[in-house]
């Protein structure tokens, strides 16, 4: 099927000539690999002159959802936070045009397409990426401070998900899978034993800030993508998140990322203003981080079971398994000899 | 009593079919799939190579930790159960131990080349 017979190009286009001077129509529309939740599709605005590289997000199928398991921010939201972010100095793609019911095609945004990677083997791998690597993990740091020194009155509504919410979050979906796991539960104990307290100072939190989200060229990190999961939590969510050993892909001496260390990170975020980091409080979310991906992990069971027969789907479940090794890495170390 | 080849060997060589027969033939999706079903493949032949013994073990520190019998699924609900009340925690003599004996062998049949897998292999060295 050829882009000229996709229905999307007829509105797209029109809204494309509304909202961007200087643009005359579209051109190489195409779908995106893409969650369930958004589509993501890519195309490029033409002009006179030379053409504009965009990035269309609309809810599936251009209807309005709430977003993947409630937790999701609409897309009109993230389309603010990104607006926000990028005035606060974050590295986030410029949004071109937030689509009304008018244009015909849904619920969305169009924004620039930045040039670069998200795949993590290729940045912590391919040569092209060597002189980003070292700089990687500061570079998150200070996006991170910028994002999280937003001023909380000029946000749209969020949801509020302190680590109490979070952990009670994850504990009832782990429930419902009604599959025993004892390291699951002594993590979640641990968690409730160990919870911030309830007066730790909540900010804008991206929410899943890691590998896929992180737009990264030879020079660096270019652009902080999806703020679909942006919530109100603890800062130190976002600094341990990236710090998660699924996101290490093998590299596991180097916490951010795969790519540099916690020191790096912390540094980068104290010096560009994020306030001083809680190393006790970032571990607390590493391991709630770690947890979740198990429990996610146990999901793509629940999906499976219920009928979403891919061989991908099947076999993730036998990944969870990992993050009960970085749990127990975390909570109850063997010690050497 | 079954016949042979044993069912380690038909998982063994239909896993060797998909990687080295049918995926060169394929591409894009259907190639990337072929790789996930031969490795979950795998994951069956390791199964059937390392959870009886490993099972057994099991069931029998659960037996000990919890001084009752029980079928392994009755037994894991009740150490969670106790976990998750507190009644059992990592000061529990045979506790620590126990989790890592079920994590080990999960990850050995799992994701054997996981690097927190391996690093932990070093690390009780």
């Amino acid at each position: 099927m050829g882009a000229e017979t996709n229905p999307l190009v007829a509105p797209l286009a029109d809204a494309v000539r509304r909202g961007i001077a200087g643009a005359t129509g579209i051109d190489n529309l195409k779908r995106l690999s893409g969650g369930a939740s958004q589509e993501t599709w890519a195309f490029d605005a033409t002009t006179e002159s030379t053409a504009i590289p965009l990035i269309l997000r609309r809810a599936p199928g251009g209807t309005r959802t709430q977003g993947r398991s409630g937790t999701a921010a609409g897309l009109e939201t993230e389309a603010a936070l990104i607006q926000l972010a990028g005035a606060a100095g974050v590295a986030v793609p410029p949004v071109r045009l937030v689509l009304d019911e008018a244009d015909g095609v849904g619920q969305g945004f169009v924004m620039d397409r930045i040039e670069g990677e998200t795949i993590a083997r290729k940045i912590l791998r391919d040569a092209e990426f060597a002189e980003a690597r070292p700089m990687l993990a500061r570079q998150c740091g200070e996006m991170l401070a910028r994002l999280h020194k937003i001023d909380k009155a000029t946000l749209p509504p969020l949801r509020v998900s302190p680590a109490r919410a979070e952990i009670e979050q994850y504990f009832q979906t782990y429930k419902t899978h009604d599959h025993p796991h004892p390291v699951f539960e002594l993590a979640f104990r641990w968690l409730k034993d160990n919870a911030p307290p309830d007066t730790t100072e909540l900010t804008l939190v991206h929410g899943d800030f890691r590998h896929g989200n992180l737009m990264i060229g030879p020079d660096g990190l270019r652009a902080v993508l999806d703020w679909e999961l942006a919530h109100i939590g603890d800062p130190m969510e976002d600094l341990a998140w990236i710090c998660v050993n699924s996101w290490r892909f093998g590299n596991i001496d180097n916490p951010v990322g795969g790519f540099g260390k916690r020191e790096e990170l912390f540094a980068g975020y104290e010096a560009a203003g994020g306030g001083k980091v809680d190393p006790d409080r970032a571990k607390f979310w590493e391991v709630l981080g770690t947890l979740k991906w198990g429990v996610m992990c146990t999901t793509m069971v629940m999906a499976f079971k219920a009928g979403d027969r891919s061989v991908e789907r099947a076999t993730i479940g036998r990944r969870s398994s990992e993050t009960e090794i970085d749990l127990l890495r975390l909570l109850a170390p063997r010690k050497k000899g | 009593m079954q016949d042979q080849p044993t069912a380690i060997e038909l998982v063994d060589i239909v896993a060797d079919f998909i990687r080295n027969h049918a995926m060169p033939q394929l591409q894009g999706h259907a190639a990337f799939h072929a790789r996930v079903a031969a490795n979950a493949l795998d994951i069956v032949k390791r199964e059937l190579e390392i959870a009886p013994k490993a099972n057994a073990e099991e069931l029998g520190r659960l037996r000990g930790l919890l001084r009752r019998d029980g079928t392994l699924d009755e037994l894991n609900r009740e150490l969670c159960a106790d976990i998750e009340r507190g009644d059992v925690t990592l000061d529990t003599p045979g506790l620590a131990e126990h989790l890592w004996q079920i994590t080990l062998t999960k990850l050995a049949i799992d994701q054997p080349n996981y690097s927190g897998y391996t690093r932990a292999l070093e690390e009780s060295l």
